[in-house]
């Protein structure tokens, strides 16, 4: 096995995180999941198997899901990111959360900031997914508790609640 | 998780990314979509020194026809490909195995250059270029050159690609209109990789088939060209006991996989049984 040293590089990192602009000086092997979590304090982006199985870390860069695990920090320099906390102003639900409670879309709640995610950028493309469109655009994000069937309900509940105007309101 | 300390170099062009390669010949690593090469890192199964990220090269993006030739950059990415409406048009095979590759997430950052240069035993791309006889152009030192598909994949995560060289694109031609295709996959139920993966182009004319090229993954260390199907394929009926028939060649002297996914002779009748299933819907396709 090769040695390696610890090298003191460090990279500088400027990125828009739900519509602010944040930067940091990271090492270069930082993911940007912990770039979010321990630099950002944005916990809500959740680290589950960190080989890019499950989903949980899903963000949006410029829009579209990704796996934050998956990705380096250094290459978010100068993209666009939301996270969960970023889906709907502090205090307020967005209509995919508030479809998701109204139609019990999570129990444990772990996976449930990704699952979000890869509902508001399916909903984007495709405002009116048929089930087969949701459990396909879905398939990288694991639930553990639901067994997706409410996952699906709530994803088509979204949909409707889009399409009809609704806004984030109050908790 | 993280991976082992490495140097971070963006490349600002693909000259830059050259040059970079030859700094650092030992333990520079090419990052594109890193869906491959970021897990292997994390897992301390890769530890480059150098990671050089060519992702931002815009150059590198992109699909355009010319003609009857179609070429698509090193970077496209997967989620990229299955929204053309060129390809859809030029190349349907295409966007329809990118709809089965990985995730969404994965879609919509992994490359179609990566996955070749990776050349994973389970990638779906692999099988697809085979039987689309594509062309791969690569850049080194001394300059450009094509590998003709059939000489790219050499074995285990090998390829023809030198140290030195950078893939930039994939060149295929477009669909001639008496030509079906399909890709049929039994995938793995927690990576989405191909257990067997199977790509079948046909072509009919006079109600014979004319051509036929079969590429299979998953089922050998590296994906190949089911040379036995196609040629008992050629200038055979295009019906359901010729297609049966040749399918029955699928993995004629091939040295199965045979791991926790799936025991050889599994994988050997999974093989079969969708390059049966692949010729008939590419079969479908042409004549329909």
């Amino acid at each position: 096995m090769q040695t390696q040293e610890r090298t003191d590089e460090r990279i500088a990192v400027k990125a828009t995180v739900n519509g602010v602009e944040r930067s940091a000086t990271v090492e270069p092997r930082t993911l940007l999941v912990s770039l979010l979590r321990d630099e950002f304090g944005l916990t809500g982006t959740h680290t589950g198997c960190e080989t890019g199985q499950c989903g949980a870390c899903t963000v949006l860069i410029d829009g579209e899901a990704i796996k934050s695990c998956m990705v380096l920090a250094a290459q978010a320099d100068g993209v666009e990111i939301t996270t969960i906390e970023g889906l709907a102003p502090q205090g307020q639900l967005h209509p995919i959360q508030r479809a998701f409670w109204e139609e019990h879309g999570l129990q444990c709640g772990y996976c449930t900031p990704g699952v979000l995610l890869s509902t508001a950028a399916l909903l984007r493309h495709n405002p009116q997914p048929d089930e087969t469109e949701i459990r396909h655009a879905l398939e990288g994000n694991i639930c553990r508790c639901t067994g997706y069937h409410n996952i699906v309900t709530s994803v088509q509940s979204a949909a409707e609640r889009l399409a009809r105007g609704d806004r984030p309101e109050d908790i | 998780m993280h991976p082992y300390p490495f140097s971070y170099h963006r490349a600002a062009s693909v000259d830059d990314a050259l040059h970079l390669l030859q700094e650092y010949p030992d333990d520079g690593k090419l990052l594109a979509g890193g869906h491959s090469l970021l897990p292997a890192m994390k897992l301390r199964l890769a530890q480059p020194g150098h990671l050089i990220d060519i992702s931002r090269l815009t150059e590198l993006r992109g699909i355009k026809r010319d003609g009857g030739t179609v070429t698509i950059g090193a970077l496209t990415t997967h989620a990229e490909i299955e929204a053309s409406d060129l390809l859809r048009d030029a190349c349907p095979l295409l966007p329809e195995a990118a709809h089965v590759v990985g995730d969404q997430q994965v879609r919509n950052r992994g490359t179609i250059g990566g996955v070749l240069a990776h050349a994973d035993p389970a990638a779906d791309y692999p099988a697809i270029v085979l039987a689309l006889d594509a062309t791969v152009v690569a850049v080194g030192p001394s300059g450009q050159r094509e590998i003709p598909i059939g000489d790219f994949f050499q074995g285990f995560l090998t390829t023809a690609l030198r140290p030195d060289e950078l893939l930039t694109s994939i060149r295929i031609l477009a669909a001639a209109p008496n030509a079906g295709a399909s890709y049929q996959k039994l995938a793995n139920h927690a990576s989405g990789y191909a257990v067997v993966g199977i790509a079948a182009v046909v072509t009919v004319s006079s109600g014979k088939i004319a051509t036929a090229r079969v590429g299979i993954t998953g089922a050998a260390d590296h994906a190949y060209r089911a040379t036995g199907v196609e040629q008992a394929l050629t200038g055979a009926s295009p019906d359901e006991p010729s297609l049966k028939a040749a399918a029955a060649h699928a993995v004629d002297g091939v040295d199965l996989l045979d791991d926790l996914q799936a025991p050889a002779d599994y994988r050997g009748q999974v093989a079969r049984n969708l390059t049966r299933r692949a010729l008939q819907v590419a079969v479908a396709r042409a004549t329909g």
